[in-house]
């Protein structure tokens, strides 16, 4: 090969970066290492980690421990699938090309809304891109932001909003639901979008038509995220006067993985299709006749558009997508729809077992669907440690996003956490909240003797 | 040229909701186990979705055909050579997805308290030592989700930077054979582009830049670049282009999409970038998955660290003789803030770390060294032959990583685009190479062989390329009309961006 190209080394080839910029020293990190080792050396981090299967996990706020289908994996893991790049020669992909129509055409189901992308990154940063198709639709700058939208998707906004040229203005909660009157007063003539998100991130059911009405007058897009596992009964976006709805996709088909890769649905009305970001699948054929798909619409993406492009996204999440449409496929038609129904039985009963525990009260008492916020009358990480020995986690502490509900705990419930489970939270969290009373008092108050050896 | 239709071409694409029959499924569900109430008494019935969506109802064995089937109908790295270039398509080791798919890994909630993911924060504290010093930079943040993503938050980065120092900057410089993440980036964070031009040698054309700087003095906030850039060639000026951006205050900004040629000999840092983006799924092994995912950290510099997203993964050192701890650091005042959810694609961590460690310092450096002999030995076999009379390379040296290639003499001499190249390598049995980009090049072609591939591979693609050229000399229609033996022939694109159906109409 060396003789090939006319040099007599490799080493050769590296002559075009000057000297002073080459390395000229190993790199300083160890040696390889065999597979075996590797896998070994893997498996030992992997096994500190307090992970769903050694923990019962009631931990939700945007990512849910639901039971992904062995299918999933299955057909994820096909070479076909996991190892080509993104579809740019439509003749050899067509397999991706078709998955991505058929999770729009899911995902346009879903939400009741006909334009879907093909998936952004994840949840929050779809939410950001929905700030940036809204100031291309509106020519103006202002987002209103509901405090029920998740937190890392208003903080991730405002990061956006920075190079946007944008302001962000929040709506408080009332009753653990987004203040109406507030919002009304809050969009004027030069808001962008409002941000909207259903279930919110404390779990109420909002009445997303009804705020948006309001808000809708005076031309700003409506835009509601959502957990995607709520939509086989929740009244759709698409029904209650959204634009946009978006949202993290993890529910659907794919892993916790310690945050991601998920994915970020994205859907619109006909009316933004060419300001969408990310890539759209479409229909049409090739030279025969025969029926075939393409990256339709490319004219709004960086790689023509450049600098006027509708979103510099390139690479996204299509597996991640696949998993999600096998995932669906999989539940069909009824079994997504039982399936939602489960959820909010399930959650209707933990939230009443859990309201009678002593000690623990309802954060607010507005509708819910698949989580549900309390508040505790011990300190909420304490508690939660003593909840842990007994191997649940318990739930999600609000205090960092939400210091006003410094107490307050967020439950979250998937088909995987039975009734046994839910009731065992319930013990679990009624002999912790006492044990940190009882850790509280005096010895000389001390009532319950087996205070000590919880902690 | 009579040629019958393959199977897959006789056979309509139908998609799973065609495939659809009422009260098919697959699902089996648990009992609730709960008392079965109307959903109306837990919600109210405005707030509740009168039908169900319209979700295709089929059973498992025909879900397991229909994917099977389609992934038939796709074309990937483990089936053949694919010089995609810019996208480093290099194997992706199976060992990788055995330990992400570790329930310790995948079953792990990203809210779990720190101290109950010490594994997790320690993987992902290695990983941003490791790319510390791949990319010789101090501090790395693993939280942008794709290079596009880096390059966003790298944006945001100068542009909060200068802001502490209370300057206004409006520019920012990019070559014009930038990657279109580059321009598409710099305009959502809202500054504008400044084109530089190229020189004879591929590299920044340094008048030019100069004049730029000059006509934009005190306004301009960054420079982007790729090095070795999008025509494979190593920009030797960059010690003098990173002082005169420095000099007008501004900061370097390197994207990472083509580390892969420079891993263990030559380190951003050292050239005087000030962030780098990396792209895990291109240098680190994570498989495309057909458009991700991927992920894309930055490492930076010490003036640009005040600035990083939040939270940050920090090691403490434990005063009680416990050893070190790992923790998310969320008390960063000075912060851009979130650039997305909890804390990074941390699947993608897990199989670019075991990329890492299966290599270790020789084995990186040594995948650059072939990578680049890869690349130069199938420029020189391209150079030979009606290759090279008909496709000369764009600049005539050394390559890094990957080249460029010039149709303009085939197009001219033969009739053949290079869009009709690449059509008919399908037939062929590869995956064409990058076309028409950069966009600089006339009819370019941008390949990357990368260092997975074989003598044999790389023979056997120079092979392909001259039997097409010899074809075209006696019947150029031939490759004006191919493909023809993959599942689909040409598509009609114009058809579906001018009347777009983006999703089925459901009955």
């Amino acid at each position: 090969m060396l003789d090939a190209i006319g040099v007599a080394s490799p080493a050769e080839l590296f002559e075009q970066i000057p000297g002073p910029l080459r390395l000229g020293r190993p790199l300083a990190l160890p040696a390889g290492m065999s597979e075996a080792e590797v896998y070994e050396r893997l498996r030992g981090l992997a096994e500190r980690n307090a992970d769903a299967e050694a923990q019962v996990c009631f931990v939700g706020a945007g990512m849910y421990d639901h039971y992904v289908p062995a299918i999933v994996d299955a057909i994820t893991s096909r070479s076909e699938f996991l190892t080509p790049y993104t579809p740019y020669q439509p003749e050899i992909s067509q397999g991706g090309l078709q998955v991505m129509f058929e999770f729009q055409t899911a995902m346009s189901e879903l939400t009741a809304l006909p334009v879907s992308n093909a998936a952004l990154y994840e949840g929050p940063s779809s939410v950001a891109s929905a700030g940036y198709l809204a100031i291309g639709a509106t020519k103006r700058r202002r987002f209103v932001v509901s405090r029920g939208l998740h937190p890392h998707s208003r903080e991730t906004l405002q990061t956006y909003a920075v190079g946007f040229g944008a302001e962000v203005v929040e709506v408080g909660l009332e009753g653990g639901l987004t203040d109406a009157a507030e919002l009304a007063q809050a969009v004027d003539g030069e808001t962008a979008a409002i941000f909207l998100q259903n279930p919110n991130f404390l779990g109420a059911v909002e009445d997303v038509e009804a705020l948006g009405a309001a808000a809708k007058e005076d031309g700003a897009l409506l835009v509601v995220a959502c957990d995607p596992m709520t939509l086989g009964v929740l009244k759709p976006p698409g029904e209650c006067g959204a634009d946009i709805a978006l949202g993290e996709g993890q529910p659907l088909g794919n892993r916790l993985d310690f945050g991601g890769p998920s994915f970020g649905f994205f859907c619109a009305t006909e009316e933004q299709i060419r300001r969408m970001p990310g890539r759209i699948a479409g229909e049409t054929e090739d030279v025969d006749g025969r029926r075939g798909f393409v990256l339709a619409l490319q004219t709004r993406e960086q790689h023509i558009r450049r600098e006027k492009a509708t979103n510099n996204i390139c690479t996204a999440q299509a597996l991640n997508a696949l998993g999600a449409m096998v995932h669906l496929a999989w539940l069909g038609r009824e079994g997504f729809r039982e399936l939602g129904e489960l959820l909010v039985r399930r959650t209707a009963y933990a939230r009443e077992r859990l309201a009678a525990v002593n000690g623990v009260e309802l954060l607010h008492t507005a509708p819910v669907a698949r989580e549900f916020a309390v508040r505790l009358d011990a300190p909420v990480a304490e508690v939660l440690d003593r909840v842990a020995e007994r191997g649940i986690a318990a739930g999600y502490p609000l205090a960092r996003d939400y210091p006003e509900f410094e107490d307050g705990l967020l439950v979250a419930i998937t088909e995987r956490r039975t009734r046994a489970q839910i009731d065992e939270l319930a013990e679990a969290l009624e002999a912790a909240m006492a044990a940190s009373r009882g850790s509280l008092q005096t010895p000389g108050d001390q009532q319950e003797p087996q205070v000590g050896g919880a902690t | 040229m009579a040629l019958t239709e393959t199977p897959m071409q006789a056979e309509r694409a139908q998609t799973i909701f065609e495939k659809s029959k009422p009260g098919r499924r697959a699902a089996s569900l648990p009992e609730a186990g709960v008392p079965e109430k109307p959903l109306a008494e837990l919600i109210p019935e405005k707030l509740l979705r009168a039908e169900p969506p319209r979700l295709p109802e089929v059973a498992e064995p025909e879900i397991v055909r229909h994917y099977n089937r389609l992934s038939r109908r796709n074309f990937d790295l483990d089936s053949g050579f694919y010089p995609l270039g810019s996208c480093t398509m290099k194997h992706n080791p199976r060992l990788n997805e055995r330990v992400a798919a570790l329930p310790g890994h995948a079953r792990l909630h990203p809210a779990q308290d720190p101290r109950r993911a010490q594994g997790a924060l320690e993987l992902m504290w290695l990983l941003q030592e490791s790319l510390s010093e791949i990319c010789g930079l101090p501090h790395v943040s693993l939280q942008p989700s794709a290079g596009s993503h880096g390059e966003l938050a790298g944006l945001l980065l100068t542009r909060a930077y200068h802001a502490d120092r209370n300057e206004v900057r409006t520019k920012v410089l990019a070559p014009d054979t930038s990657h279109g993440t580059n321009p598409a980036s710099v305009t959502m964070a809202g500054y504008e582009v400044v084109k530089v031009a190229t020189n004879e040698r591929g590299g920044v054309e340094m008048d030019d830049l100069q004049a730029k700087l000059a006509e934009n003095e005190g306004d301009v906030a960054c420079l982007m670049l790729t090095n070795p850039n999008t025509l494979g060639v190593f920009d030797e000026n960059i010690a003098e282009i990173a002082a005169l951006i420095h000099e007008a205050g501004g900061t370097l900004y390197y994207d990472g999409a083509n580390l892969n040629a420079v891993m263990g000999h030559s380190r951003p840092g050292d050239m005087g970038f000030d962030i780098v983006h990396v792209n895990l799924h291109k240098s680190f092994s994570q498989p495309h998955g057909g458009g991700g995912p991927g992920a894309g950290p930055i490492a930076v510099s010490d003036r640009i660290e005040p600035f990083l997203p939040r939270p940050q993964v920090v090691r403490r050192e434990d005063s009680n003789g416990h050893g070190p701890s790992y923790d998310l650091d969320f008390e960063r005042p000075q912060s851009i803030g979130r650039l997305r959810g909890f804390q990074g694609n941390f699947g993608v961590f897990v199989r670019s770390y075991a990329y890492v460690l299966s290599l270790g310092a020789d084995g990186l450096a040594e995948a650059s060294e072939t990578a680049v002999l890869n690349a130069n030995y199938l420029k020189a076999r391209l150079a030979q032959g009606r290759a090279g009379q008909h496709l000369p390379v764009a600049f005539d040296r050394h390559c890094m990583h990957e080249f460029v290639l010039s149709g303009k003499p085939m197009k001219r001499e033969l009739g053949l685009a290079t869009l009709d190249l690449a059509k008919r390598l399908l037939d062929f049995g590869f995956h064409p190479p990058t076309v028409y980009f950069p966009l600089l090049v006339d009819e370019a072609l941008m390949v990357e062989p990368t260092e997975t591939e074989t003598k044999e591979s790389l023979d056997a693609f120079a092979e392909a390329v001259d039997k097409i050229l010899a074809e075209a000399e006696t019947n150029p229609d031939l490759a004006k009309n191919a493909p023809y033996t993959t599942p689909v022939r040409r598509l009609d694109e114009v058809k579906a961006t001018r009347q777009p159906v983006v999703r089925q109409l459901l009955a």
